[in-house]
């Protein structure tokens, strides 16, 4: 086998591609929306490979089949990593289209902001694919490091400042402490790759012990943990999230809760699952807690906001919440390998449900904002009465987050609470009862935005007749469109989505 | 003929008013007898199937699904979810019940458009409403089931929320004032969102720690194999799915949030939240609680029949204190739905085919009652029963019709509503093998007597509104009797309550044998 196969790296070369080509692009005297046609012409080429890897049982060019492997079993492609690296191109695909109008109306710098997005986003994509210490915090730097200043874009504005150096010292200081667990799992295994501490951990070599007792590799997995748990924003590290969702350029908060949230997710998901398999025992039950505070205290404070952008930011908490307890149900002892491979593919399921509905309340977030200028949800009421289209999308997106049917939250809610009963394990069925009561806190807080748009009249101070006629962009359109289209079809028919998450479930076999 | 018995009649009769709403939204806003007439079109299509499916199906072997899907038409496979649906006697005349008051509504509205008007976005929720009406009576898969089942939550309440009631009110608790509509509505959401969520972790329980993994309804009550197999957990599964159904029914103490809902609804949306909406949750049990886990029907089954009879007579009680017309006859379902439960309560196949005839009833009925309020507050302006007196005066012909109706409610003998009753007591006298006798004879006793406050209340009601010398502040009011459209909604409904009044053969052939034979494959009798 050649060290590098070009087929199975064709996405992140395909993207590194277009990182330089929106760099060249924005030197050229031509308008800058050409910069984001590049980039997403870039993006739409890098998702084709992705196909041919899927397919290429099929296809007759395609002499390889299976697992690819590189670099020492450190970089691997396998149908988890496809299905994960189409969501990230998908969901950066809509984000850059939700920014397009966004920087243009507000004056942005504007090629800048394509090159960091795509940079932040190959690191997504090579994050799906890490399989060793290394790889996997270089492209977890990779995507946080652009979203650093992409977060500080507005930067007239002092609460954008703000939001950028609040993400910029928890970014470093969770990073450090993701570096300092790895550094104790290498230090105890030796090894760097997921496959080899697994090995290690167990004691695959004859007449080795193994360190699955050993204090000192639990505290590295608690501390790479706790290092993931930044990035995911589960409470309670959670706390620069608010802020920094509400001050930085909604397009970008829209991004990190999406794409970069789902990064941190993955990466999460590949270590604890490959490398810790076998140590259930200690980050279950620390998943299970980081499942049930992310979940109450996000909804819980969620209740109280009165601006959206806000109320969106302790939402997304409180998601994270919900995709991390299937992820917690690995607590139960005695879960079989069908059973965790279930709680697998619910949090995969959930993850590619939220992309299409999380961005498609940001979308909205953005369309209203520009035609009533504010995002205070009070500001918003009567919405319908002058702008009914954006009324009705505004109720499929936050109905589909509070997994309301037929939009396919739903869908995502129940895949959640199956892979939870089917342990049959006592911590699982509270968790389940808590994720229930949460649901049912969880749409007071949506429902006060479709109430706001819906029932109450329209506000006398807010609205000049000029604002109700600011025509959205586009690019925004087919944002909206394509989330929408993607939240209502899965909700009639989930197999769209739940098929691309049963595929996933190959990642856990071998239990 | 044989596509259409492949369930593909069901499909359409569940499924063309979802098209239906969406054609409704396809048109301009400004063209409003399009938007009717097709409104009308779907809804109208989709009820005369029905009642060709009523006129095909076999009522001799009524016990059986029939226009039935395959069982194995895959919908979610990942979960072993099917596009399973079909009917049998026992769901044939609530489907048609459904589209029938679908139809009915619509034309209702024709001209009673509540404030703000916006026929488009009204008529397309009432249309996605019988989608998910329809659909839970014909669902026979427990997921499609709880699809169908919250769906219905999303239309009513935008029509409470958006057409309700503006007044002020104080918030129980809380103290905060705020508009009717707007504590209806989220109320009504939040209660009953809250029991079926529960009712889905019942679901999903059944479906792993049975060890069936199946959702298919009759493959699971098959035998009873799904709940030997539940063991010990069989009795939170069931605390789950009553939790679930309870809320919608509703039953005591569950039952909070049904005045308020139905007094700040539109018109239509009291009619249709009364005539369908109530009955998800009681045909849930009968289609769902009973034969899944019929062991622990049998255990709750004291339960159900005490909160039923609490529920008799708390709502009696509670509407001989009511100044408010709506609000008393939103109480007076909670008491009709009381004697709905008591006949399931029973466990016997007299008791259940009341609890349905019951049903199909007070929809008609209480519909009726609620179409007819709704008219009156629409000309008076208010639900006060104080100022409404001499209505009979005023307008014979309206208050004709509430009479009538007002006997059928108080289940007078030759009405629909007698049926219900009569034969919920009758069960109770002689419950099944196994409950106690001795209780449900007092319950029999204590319903009775709800009876006899039903007539109370219901009596005085029309005393207060129908008699009397209209007060003088309608002196200058032009009050116009019954209209051309309000008839055409009505008279089918006086139709049916006499009909199945004086045949309720129309009812049982279709309920009687299949009750009988689920009776018998559940409990064995």
């Amino acid at each position: 086998m050649n060290i590098l196969d070009y087929h199975a790296l064709l996405p992140e070369l395909l993207l590194a591609a277009t990182v330089i080509a929106v760099l060249v692009v924005d030197l050229l005297p031509v308008r800058k929306a050409w910069v984001a046609v590049v980039g997403l012409i870039g993006l739409f080429a890098s998702f084709i490979p992705l196909l041919t890897l899927g397919l290429c049982d099929s296809l007759s060019f395609c002499e390889e089949t299976g697992v690819r492997t590189m670099f020492d079993g450190s970089y691997t492609v396998d149908t988890f990593s496809l299905v994960l690296k189409g969501l990230f191109i998908g969901a950066a695909f809509v984000a850059l289209l939700m920014s397009v109008g966004y920087l243009e109306s507000g004056r942005f710098w504007e090629g800048e902001y394509y090159f960091l997005l795509l940079a932040s986003v190959l690191g997504a994509v090579v994050m799906a694919s890490s399989r060793g210490l290394i790889t996997i915090f270089v492209a977890l730097e990779l995507v946080t490091g652009p979203t650093f200043l992409m977060a500080g874009w507005r930067k007239g504005d002092a609460r954008s400042n703000e939001a950028a150096l609040k993400y910029f010292i928890v970014g470093v200081l969770s990073a450090s402490v993701l570096l300092f667990g790895m550094s104790l799992v290498y230090g105890v295994t030796g090894e760097l790759t997921f496959p080899g501490i697994r090995e290690a951990i167990v004691g695959a070599e004859l007449g080795s012990p193994g360190f699955k007792d050993l204090p000192l590799l639990n505290i590295g997995v608690l501390f790479v943990l706790l290092g993931f748990g930044f990035k995911i924003a589960a409470v309670p590290f959670h706390f620069w999230t608010p802020d920094t969702y509400e001050g930085a350029p909604t397009p970008v908060t829209a991004y990190l809760s999406v794409v970069s949230k789902t990064a941190g997710f993955v990466g999460l998901l590949v270590i604890s699952y490959s490398a810790f398999a076998d140590l259930r025992n200690i980050w279950g039950p620390a998943v299970w807690i980081l499942a049930a505070t992310s979940m109450t205290l996000g909804n819980l404070t969620a209740l109280r906001q009165t601006n959206i952008v806000r109320m969106l930011g302790y939402s997304s908490i409180a998601q994270g919440g919900f995709i991390l307890a299937p992820f917690g149900a690995a607590v139960a002892s005695g879960a079989t390998g069908a059973q965790l491979e279930d709680a697998f593919f619910a949090t995969v399921t959930y993850l590619i449900i939220y992309a299409f509905m999380n961005l498609g309340a940001f979308a909205v977030v953005i369309a209203g904002a520009k035609r009533i200028g504010s995002v205070e949800i009070s500001d918003w009421g009567g919405l319908y009465q002058y702008a009914p289209g954006l009324a009705g999308l505004t109720l499929v997106f936050f109905f589909s987050l509070a997994g309301i049917p037929p939009f396919a939250g739903w869908f995502a809610k129940l895949v959640m609470f199956s892979a939870l009963i089917s342990m049959d394990n006592a911590w699982t069925n509270v968790l389940a009862v808590i994720a229930v009561v949460n649901s049912v806190i969880a749409f007071v807080y949506y429902s006060k935005v479709v109430k706001s748009v819906w029932f109450d009249p329209v506000p006398e101070d807010v609205l000049s007749g000029e604002a109700r006629n600011v025509v959205v962009s586009p690019a925004l359109k087919l944002a909206l469109g394509i989330t929408a289209i993607g939240v209502i079809a899965i909700g009639f028919y989930p197999p769209l989505a739940a098929n691309l998450g049963e595929m996933t479930k190959t990642f856990v076999a071998g239990f | 003929m044989s596509s259409f018995e492949n369930g593909w009649a069901l499909t359409l009769i569940v499924f063309l008013p979802l098209a239906g709403a969406a054609a409704v939204l396809a048109i301009p806003k400004a063209q409003e007898e399009a938007q009717k007439w097709t409104a009308l079109l779907f809804a109208g299509v989709s009820f005369v199937l029905s009642v060709i499916v009523a006129f095909q199906f076999d009522y001799g072997d009524a016990a059986a699904t029939q226009f039935g899907t395959r069982s194995d038409l895959t919908w979610i496979g990942i979960i072993n979810s099917n596009y399973t649906i079909g009917i049998d006697g026992i769901s044939l005349p609530l489907l048609v019940l459904s589209g029938f008051m679908t139809v009915l509504a619509i034309i209702y509205s024709w001209n009673h458009w509540p404030e703000p008007h916006n026929p488009k976005i009204f008529s397309a929720l009432i249309l996605v409403l019988a989608t998910g009406m329809n659909g839970t009576f014909v669902a026979l898969d427990l997921i499609l089931f709880f699809v169908f089942f919250e769906v219905v939550l999303l239309p009513m309440y935008f029509m409470i929320g958006i057409w309700g009631d503006r007044n002020k009110i104080k918030v129980p608790v809380i103290g905060l004032e705020t508009e009717m509509r707007l504590y209806a509505s989220i109320k009504f959401f939040l209660f009953t969102l809250f029991g079926s969520a529960f009712m889905l972790l019942g679901f999903l329980t059944i479906y792993f720690q049975s060890g069936l993994r199946t959702f298919n309804m009759q493959e699971l009550a098959a035998g009873g194999v799904a709940e030997a197999e539940l063991g010990n957990l069989a009795v939170w599964v069931f605390a789950a799915l009553f939790l679930g159904f309870a809320v919608k029914v509703p039953m005591f103490p569950f039952h909070t949030w049904l005045p308020d809902a139905h007094t700040a609804a539109p018109t239509v949306g009291s009619v249709l939240l009364a005539a369908i909406l109530l009955k998800l949750g009681t045909y849930a049990f009968v289609r769902i609680a009973i034969p899944i886990l019929p062991e622990q029907a049998q255990n709750w089954a004291p339960v159900i029949g005490i909160l039923a009879v609490i529920g008799i007579i708390y709502a009696s009680l509670a509407c001989l204190a009511q100044t408010d017309m709506k609000r008393l006859i939103a109480f007076s379902s909670v008491g009709h739905m009381g004697f709905v439960m008591l006949g399931i309560a029973t466990l016997t196949d007299i008791g259940i085919n009341a609890a349905i005839i019951g049903m199909v009833a007070h929809g008609v009925i209480t519909g009726l009652l609620f179409f007819v309020a709704g008219s009156m507050s629409h000309r008076y302006h208010t639900r006060e029963m104080a100022r409404l007196g001499g209505n009979q005066k005023l307008m014979p012909m309206m208050g004709g019709i509430l009479a009538f109706t007002a006997m059928a409610s108080l289940g007078l003998p030759g009405l629909a509503g007698f049926w219900g009753e009569f034969l919920a007591l009758l069960a109770a006298f002689n419950p099944m093998d196994g409950l106690s006798t001795g209780l449900f004879r007092t319950l029999m006793v204590i319903g009775a007597i709800g009876t006899v406050l039903a007539a109370g209340y219901l009596l005085w009601m029309l005393q207060r509104v129908n008699f009397g010398e209209p007060s003088e502040e309608w002196a200058d009011h032009d009050l116009h009797d019954v209209d051309k459209y309000e008839m055409a909604a009505w008279v089918p409904l006086v139709v049916a309550t006499l009909a199945i009044g004086v045949f309720p053969r129309i009812i049982f052939g279709a309920t009687s044998d299949a009750v009988t034979a689920m009776v018998k494959s559940v409990f064995g009798g």
